[in-house]
């Protein structure tokens, strides 16, 4: 994992436009998902919670049984499925699959998993083309760079920084208003739809009971990738199974309120092997891509497996205190806000310097929006405890180690504690109702402390202190 | 082999020996309200119009054929292979193209259409959806391609919602490789979250239950 990134995290809180941007956008989608779960909801919302959590937690607990249905589902409607360790064997896989297809162009559909293994650099590297068709994951691909939000990939860009990217790589005239640029897209994608050779396109649910794949979305890209062309592979994380059609009458409804607000999405397709004798149209070969890339290392792990239950709405990005001021380009990878600080060390391993779990305030509001019911907040502070054993079996961060034992002993120590809080009054030597403390005495402003009062305020310690106010005013009482 | 070192790997994340009966899986959930044709009518209405979709309830079959004559007015269309548009006569109004089984011909039709015209299988009344089960009758990119979307469904295929769909059918699969929700126009919120329709599908979709 890479290292905090102080530099570029003080870029970012630096930038009001793109404050005001991330701010909007996120608050935006909290007020959809709020106006979605109007009061005579609310009960039955809390109830699909517990069921989808169930649900999920039932699917992983036996995921073997259900990996081996959905297989033979699929496979008894004509299409292949096909597992992979990681991002380079299903490049590989596609890779081959295109040279005997000899396929060129190829259109996608936002996916994370394929973001999560940098999918398109693999094609490209080999002269394919691969063209993402979510309007904002493709402004995103024209800028080269990484999502920004799950399901938002373009929630930092302006009308404005769209209209350069539009110009800079498509030769088109600067254009500003924000329907005429998707015209723009709409036009350029309609070509490349109607001649691909291949659409890959991600999965929002695997059902087992069906070998069906359900996409979710806005747009009628995810259609037309699984439509239009002749081969269509979806590419999904094995975690993503649900045991039976049935399901969906919950998951569905959550997955759409909790993303964007909408009790259901505009286009629901349920998709199960390739087109069939008599339908007219649909792809001619249909194949499932299943992705392990870490997700095994984390079923084993039974506290921390929950976060398998994941099924990516964002909810947690958007109510985050962190992930409003930060953005989701300051995440090490791919997956940001709460989730992404939970999947991440997981996925990866938790490295060396691992800073994610830490970068958060615990407050709580990710869990209590969580469609599934993940304990986000409990995860973090486990990933915290594994961090600190870590450092303490490498013999690193004694110093800090030390400051507590010093804190503990302290506080144990009731008569020295007070000549400490005596003391600081006298150095801090700040009256009450004279504002804040920005930073601390010279002699204290060192290493960690320093650190930590640069982004933060203290309010001064009392001109009496707490005990001598109780002396004084037990002394009254008696007196 | 991929395939049996990553099962191998769930098998022991998991606990489990290869070929274990799982545990019981949880009851379904799902709830079936109880409305009339008029109350279900009334609620399609109301929740495919709050998302910009038009709807309109037709009075008999050639009520229905008139509405989308005058919608089609000079422009190209094409038709599915729903007998039920037949039935309406709406197959053999000028401007319609229809009777397609080629995929290809199919394809560049629907490339060029303005409108396209189909039936659904069902349409649910809680979100204004439309249920599309691919078929000989009914192909995927009548509905998708051309920037508007008719379709002409009769009033009684109105169900109250997805739970009583999954109620009736809980195996879509057994019928069709593709069922498809279509709930109100196209649209995006990509750029600044700012609402557009039309994207990639249809921009508007009209709706004559009849």
């Amino acid at each position: 994992m890479n290292p905090l990134p102080v530099q570029k995290l003080h870029k970012t809180l630096a930038d009001a436009n793109l404050q005001l941007a991330i701010y909007t956008a996120t608050g935006r989608l909290m007020d959809k998902r709020q106006d979605s779960i109007p009061a005579h909801l609310a009960g039955d919302f809390q109830q699909w919670r517990e069921q989808a959590h169930q649900v999920k937690k039932h699917t992983l607990e036996n995921l073997d049984h259900y990996l081996e249905q959905l297989e033979s589902n699929v496979t008894g409607r004509g299409g292949k499925v096909v597992y992979a360790r990681d991002g380079g064997e299903v490049a590989d896989f596609i890779l081959d699959l295109a040279k005997r297809k000899n396929a060129r162009l190829i259109v996608k559909s936002k996916s994370m998993t394929t973001e999560e293994i940098d999918l398109n650099e693999r094609l490209e590297h080999h002269q394919l083309e691969a063209v993402e068709t979510d309007l904002g994951e493709y402004i995103i691909q024209l800028a080269h760079e990484r999502p920004y939000h799950i399901v938002a990939p373009a929630l930092h860009k302006t009308r404005y920084d769209v209209a350069s990217i539009l110009t800079q790589r498509l030769g088109v005239e600067r254009e500003i208003v924000i329907e005429k640029q998707t015209r723009i897209a709409r036009s350029v994608l309609r070509e490349k739809f109607l001649t691909a050779d291949i659409g890959i396109t991600g999965a929002n649910f695997l059902v087992a009971d069906s070998g069906a794949v359900v996409l979710v979305e806005n747009e009628g890209n995810a259609r037309l990738t699984s439509s239009a062309p002749r081969v269509h592979i979806a590419v999904a994380g094995i975690e993503k199974l649900i045991p039976r059609a049935v399901d969906l009458a919950v998951f569905l409804k959550l997955l759409g309120r909790s993303a964007t607000g909408q009790p259901l999405t505009v286009y629901t397709s349920f998709l199960s092997g390739p087109r069939r004798s008599g339908e007219i149209d649909g792809p001619e070969e249909f194949y499932l891509v299943l992705l392990d890339n870490g997700r095994t290392r984390l079923l084993a792990d039974r506290p921390k497996r929950q976060s398998l239950y994941c099924i990516r709405c964002g909810a947690c990005l958007n109510h985050c205190p962190v992930y409003r001021k930060i953005g989701g380009h300051n995440y090490p990878w791919v997956y940001s806000g709460p989730i992404g600080a939970i999947i991440t060390p997981q996925y990866l391993g938790v490295a060396q310097d691992p800073w994610l779990p830490f970068a958060s305030s615990l407050c709580g509001a990710c869990a209590e929006v969580c469609p599934v019911k993940i304990d986000i907040p409990q995860i973090l502070l486990d990933l915290r405890s594994e961090a600190t054993k870590a450092k303490d079996r490498e013999r690193q961060g004694r110093l800090e180690h030390l400051a507590f034992r010093l804190w503990a002993w302290l506080m144990c120590h009731p008569r020295l504690y007070e000549l400490g809080g005596l003391m600081a009054s006298a150095i801090s030597g700040n009256g009450e109702g004279r504002g804040w403390l920005r930073t601390l005495p010279a002699f204290f402003n060192v290493g960690p402390l320093r650190a930590w009062m640069s982004q933060r305020d203290l309010p001064p310690p009392p001109r009496r202190t707490f005990r001598q106010l109780w002396r004084t005013r037990s002394e009254r009482e008696e007196g | 082999m991929s395939r049996d070192y990553i099962l191998h790997k769930v098998r022991t994340a998991i606990g489990r020996s290869a070929g274990q009966e799982p545990a019981p899986v949880p009851p379904v959930l799902l709830r079936v309200p109880q409305l009339d044709e008029e109350q279900r009518l009334e609620s399609f209405s109301q929740a495919l119009e709050k998302l910009a979709g038009k709807t309109y309830r037709a009075a008999s079959a050639a009520d229905a054929c008139s509405y989308a004559a005058s919608l089609i007015g000079s422009g190209r269309a094409v038709a599915s292979n729903a007998p039920f548009l037949r039935e309406c006569g709406i197959t053999g109004l000028a401007g319609v193209r229809t009777g397609f089984l080629d995929p290809d011909e199919l394809r560049s039709v629907c490339a060029e259409a303005d409108i396209g015209i189909t039936s659904a299988d069902y349409a649910l009344a809680d979100t204004g959806s439309l249920v599309m089960l691919s078929s000989h009758r009914e192909a995927r990119l009548v509905s998708l391609l051309p920037p508007v979307h008719l379709a002409v469904v009769p009033r009684e295929r109105i169900l109250t919602g997805l739970d009583e769909l999954l109620t009736l059918l809980p195996q879509p699969a057994g019928q069709t490789s593709s069922m498809v929700l279509i709930t109100g126009p196209s649209r995006t919120a990509d750029i600044e979250q700012i609402l557009v329709r039309g994207v990639h599908g249809p921009g508007e979709i009209h709706v004559v239950l009849v």
